[in-house]
Formats: C-alpha cells, structure tokens, sequence
C-alpha cells in the first residue's frame, strides 16, 4: 500500500492497487464545523480529476468534495450519508467518502505527502 | 468602516472563539465545541449569547409619547402594563417591514430592541416619525446579553435575586455590581430564558460569573439553528421590506383592537390583506430525508410551478434533521400539503409542516 497524499482541496487519497480510497482531510472538518449531511457520487459513475464527486454540508454551509484523480467510482460509503457526524469524528480513516478505480496513477504524482499538506493547510488558514 | 467589537470580545477570545463579521461587529460564530454542541447544550442547560450589536433605543415621555408610538406601530401601547414587552414591527405606509422588534414599557417610557444591521435606520426612521419630540437613545454604553435554556432561571436568580418571579415578556430593574441591569423574561431560542441590559463596564463580569454557575457562551450559529427550530423569523432573511406582517404569518402580533381603528402607519394594507387574503404567505417547510434546502431555494408543487422560496434553511439538531421556512402561493400553504425543493439542480421532496419544529414550554407565571 502506498503513502496517503493529500490535495490542495484538502482531500486525502490511498492508493491500494489501482483502488484508490478518497476522503476529507482533518483540517477540512475542523474548517467546516459539524458536518450533518453528506452526498456520494454514484457508484459505476466517472468522474474526473478535480471534479466534483460530492458534498458536504455544515449547519452553516455546503461545500463540494473534489476528487484528487480520474477514474470510475467502485464503492462508496453509506455508513457517513446515514451519520455524516461520523466524518468529524474520524475522517482520515473509518469516514471514508469514496472508492476509485483509478485511470492514470502519475495523476498520484501531481498531490502533496503529508509534510508538504500540513504546511499548506497552516498556509491556508492563517 | 473599522468593525466594532462587544465590551465580550477579550471574553469570547478566552473561549476560543471563531469570529464572523455581522452587521458591522466581530461576533462569535462558534466556541470550540461547535454548533450542535452548543444548541444541545442550551436546549438541556444553559446558553449565554452576547447581542450587545442589537439596538438598545430608550424613548422618554409619558401619555403623548404613547398616542405618538401607537402612530407607528400597531400594538395597543395605552394598555400595556409597566414593564411589559411585545413583538412589534417598524412598517411603511405599505406595510413592507423595515425591523421587528420587541418594545417594554418602562417607568420613563419605551425601551426597543432592534436588530443590529437596521438600528441606525431605525432610529432616523423614528426621530423623523415623532418630529424630535422625545428623548431618544441609541445607547451605546449598555451591552445586552440573553441566557437561555431550562436551568437560566435558577442560575440568573443565583446572581441575580428575583429574576425568577418575572413573567414571559415581561421585565423589571434589577442590580448587580451597585449597578442598574434591566432584565426581561424573553429571548429567541424557543427555551425559557432572559435578556439582560447592563453597562458595558460590567458586562464581563457579570458572564464569568454565570459561566461560573454552569452556563456557557453559545456562538451566532446556534442561535440561528434554535430560533429557526423555534419558528421564529429572521430579519434580512423572513422578513423584509417586501414582506408584510400579514404575509409573514405574524399577524398574531397586532393589536385587534388597533385594527379596528386602523390608524397606524401601514393599516390600509394590514387591513386589506386580513379581509382579503394574501398571495404568499411564510410557512414551515420539513424536507423528507437529510437533504438541506437554504435560503433562496426554489419550491415547486407537484404540477412543477414554482411555487416560492426558502428563506431560511439549516439542519436542526433537536430534530436531528433538516428544517426550514420560506413563503409560497397561499393555496399551497396548507399542513402536509407535498413540495419539491430545488437543491444542486435535483428536486427533493418536502411537506409544509406546522411551526415550530421543536415545541417546549415557555415559563408563563409561577405563581
């Protein structure tokens, strides 16, 4: 399994094969304050590097999830649309958003490691 | 313009405050524990909410003041008891609502609470109405700060003695610190609760020390997701210049006896609209599922005619669910009656629901 990388739309990916499982990072949810309500890209659909791929809404506002890479969507996770609190409580592993088979792994190359992301997401929100 | 900030500001800092700007304030969105903590929290305890960027206007005078106020709105101020409240509106002559309010009589005349981002109109709107006649106060040296939720009363009256023997929306003089607060049993929250006018110089004070007590600061997030749980209409966004009392569904709110003279400013229309109904009116809409429709969505019917708009939409966390309101065509107005909301180009399905959403008891008397 590869290393977990990071975009600057503050999703996170890891690349397990040419499956790549997709989510929103801890400094996403901490931006956006309590999530009470998620919407997944359907599964069998495509959807294109940078793209939107779902959403995500606060109790103040809703913002879209982007997907880091191309490819087909292969799962997705019922278990945050049911309890969207669950994406606050652990985003960057059981609150995972979707799953992609991906199309082009150099895509992999163009996203942040975690050192490069954490500075970037000081950056940001200062 | 340079923000302003409350005399709460360093206060709010110390409890890791998120700042927004509101109608020219830095104001608390949130504190750490973030919105739905804080609306729970205030629905099963206590929740202090800084409102010190609302108006606090003093009007002075007597028996003419009242015959001149009763021009402007439509409540029968004559008969309103000394230290009572009511929900009001500044009209114009076409009824459209420039603010709503809530006015308590007191022993020197009026005291008006407005909304922050309509206060300074307000006032010019009022000065030029009672022709400079009265005393008029915008004050800026007081702070206004509200306490709600089921233990308020009894951790108020713990530093405060006496807060619980007031009656909803009524209030009196109380001290604290040597000093004059003047506290009303009201707020708007749908929770019993109080809202306290004191100097500046002591508000710190007086909200550390029920902190101490139990309560907790609550952010403008979950003050916006408690009144909206409670029906209550937000100005800017329910209510507007466009929109009349009639139409908002508040015509509860005036006098009958008022409306029988009709001399108020904007009666003509009030008056026209009671007798012959309105187009559009404000109703509560509740979207099946989790789907969250906001402000400025579009309604449709089952025909797919649009219908009207959200005027305001969140996720009500004492519902556990999506909840909002908004105004649509008068026929489609009825309880249960099916609608679609537009959300992100699909349409979700939704009902027009009774108000409020979430229902406790208001502390009448308790004698």
């Amino acid at each position: 399994m590869s290393e977990v990388k990071y975009s600057k739309e503050h999703e996170w990916i890891k690349l397990d094969g040419d499956v790549a499982t997709i989510g929103i990072t801890k400094h996403a949810t901490e931006m956006l304050g309590d999530i009470v309500f998620a919407e997944l890209p359907e599964k069998g659909s495509s959807v294109e590097k940078d793209g939107t791929a779902g959403v995500v809404e606060s109790t103040k506002a809703a913002s879209d999830v982007y997907t880091p890479v191309s490819g087909e969507v292969v799962d997705t996770n019922q278990a945050i649309v049911d309890d969207p609190s669950k994406i606050n409580q652990d985003p960057e592993d059981s609150a995972w958003f979707f799953k992609l088979k991906i199309k082009d792994p150099s895509e992999m190359d163009t996203l942040m490691n975690k050192d490069d992301y954490d500075k970037f997401a000081k950056e940001t929100s200062a | 313009m340079e923000t302003k900030k409350t005399s709460l500001y360093q206060l709010h800092q110390d409890c890791n405050a998120k700042f927004v700007e509101f109608a020219g304030y830095q104001m608390p969105i949130q504190y750490s524990e973030g919105i739905v903590e804080e609306h729970k929290f205030t629905r099963n305890h206590s929740g202090i909410f800084d409102v010190s960027h609302m108006g606090q206007l003093f009007i002075y005078g007597g028996e003419d003041l009242i015959k001149d106020l009763e021009k402007i709105f439509p409540l029968d101020l004559k008969n309103l008891k000394l230290n009572h409240s009511k929900y009001s509106f500044l009209m114009d002559k076409d009824a459209g609502i420039h603010d709503d309010l809530i006015i308590t009589k007191t022993n020197e005349g009026f005291l008006i609470i407005l909304n922050a981002a309509c206060k300074d109109n307000d006032f010019k709107i009022l000065k030029e109405l009672l022709e400079e006649k009265y005393r008029m106060v915008l004050d800026e040296n007081r702070s206004l700060i509200a306490i709600q939720g089921p233990k308020s009363s009894e951790i108020l009256n713990d530093v405060i003695n006496g807060v619980k023997d007031l009656n909803f929306m009524s209030g009196n003089w109380f001290t604290f610190e040597n000093q004059k607060v003047y506290i009303t049993r009201s707020g708007y929250t749908g929770e019993d609760g109080f809202e306290i006018s004191i100097a500046n110089d002591f508000v710190d004070k007086l909200t550390r020390e029920l902190i101490n007590k139990g309560s907790k600061l609550i952010g403008l997030g979950a003050r916006d997701t408690l009144r909206l749980e409670a029906g209550l209409c937000l100005y800017g966004h329910d209510l507007d210049k466009d929109k009349t009392p009639v139409e908002a569904n508040l015509k509860w709110a005036i006098s009958k006896e008022r409306i029988s003279k009709g001399d108020f400013i904007g009666s003509d229309i009030i008056i026209k609209q009671l007798n012959d109904g309105v187009s559009k009116i404000r109703v509560g809409i509740k979207p099946e599922g989790r789907i969250i429709a906001r402000e400025k969505t579009k309604i449709f019917n089952q025909s797919d005619d649009h219908i009207g708009e959200i005027t305001s939409g969140t996720f009500g966390p004492s519902v556990n669910g999506p909840v909002a309101m908004g105004y649509v065509e008068n026929e489609f107005s009825k309880k249960d009656t099916k609608v679609f909301l537009e959300v992100r180009g699909k349409k979700h399905p939704a009902s027009i629901c009774s108000l409020p959403f979430y229902k406790k008891s208001y502390v009448k008397g308790v004698n």
